[in-house]
């Protein structure tokens, strides 16, 4: 086995606020984060409807993921994500999201899953 | 008179399909949770063919949390959780799609 160097692939797949697993994803990225190891983000399916803008999320009395997803970068998480289909399917442009992300074709979309240890899935 | 609910996203559920299927004549359809991306223009409803007199309704907590107010098709009425309840009685069933 080739020594891979330790590193996470989190790949989210749920829309916010449906459940809990958007929030559950981005708790898991932050403290990998913090104890350094290299990690990725990959938004897919109705996961690309988390880096929409304008979520006001008092009226569900629930915390806007808005406001936490964009400190990813801060983190030292750079490597970020998205399916460029999942935002073709749903009519969102890529450059009007809270955080810059890399869309990505399927063939890049599959080499992410080859070239990453762990794979994490929300 | 039957107020149909659909709580899924029509993209990775079959729910809206499934009320689609059933809805009936006056009937109504009202979008919650994450139902509400059903009501965005780009992706489209796809609501035709409806039968004649249904209503579309979304909530607007729901529709304001995930940043949809400037992505809803115009045939969608927002409604917010007193209307729901106002709505609930004015019809004399209700069924839930989950």
């Amino acid at each position: 086995m080739t020594d891979k160097k330790q590193s996470i692939l989190a790949v989210l797949t749920k829309p916010p606020y449906g459940g809990t697993t958007a929030k559950e994803a981005l708790d898991a990225v932050l403290t990998a984060a913090a104890f350094e190891v290299p990690v990725s983000v990959l938004f897919m399916d109705d996961a690309v409807f988390q880096l929409l803008p304008e979520q006001k999320t008092e009226g569900i009395e629930v915390k806007c993921l808005a406001t936490t997803l964009p400190v990813l970068p801060m983190y030292d998480v750079e490597h970020i994500y998205v399916d460029r289909k999942a935002l073709v399917d749903r009519g969102i442009d890529a450059e009007q999201l809270i955080l810059s992300v890399q869309p990505v074709e399927t063939d890049t979309l599959r080499s992410l899953f080859q070239n990453h240890s762990r794979i994490l899935s929300f | 008179m039957i107020l149909h609910t659909v709580n899924k996203s029509p993209l990775t559920s079959s729910c809206l399909n499934n009320c689609l299927r059933a809805i009936g004549d006056n009937d109504g359809l009202l979008l919650i949770e994450d139902g509400v991306y059903g009501a965005d223009k780009h992706q489209g409803l796809k609501l035709k063919p409806l039968p004649s007199g249904i209503t579309v309704y979304a909530l607007k907590a729901d529709v304001e949390a995930r940043g949809l107010m400037g992505r809803l098709s115009e045939d969608v009425r927002v409604i917010d959780d007193q209307e729901f309840v106002d709505l609930v009685v004015s019809h004399n069933a209700s069924q839930s799609w989950y």
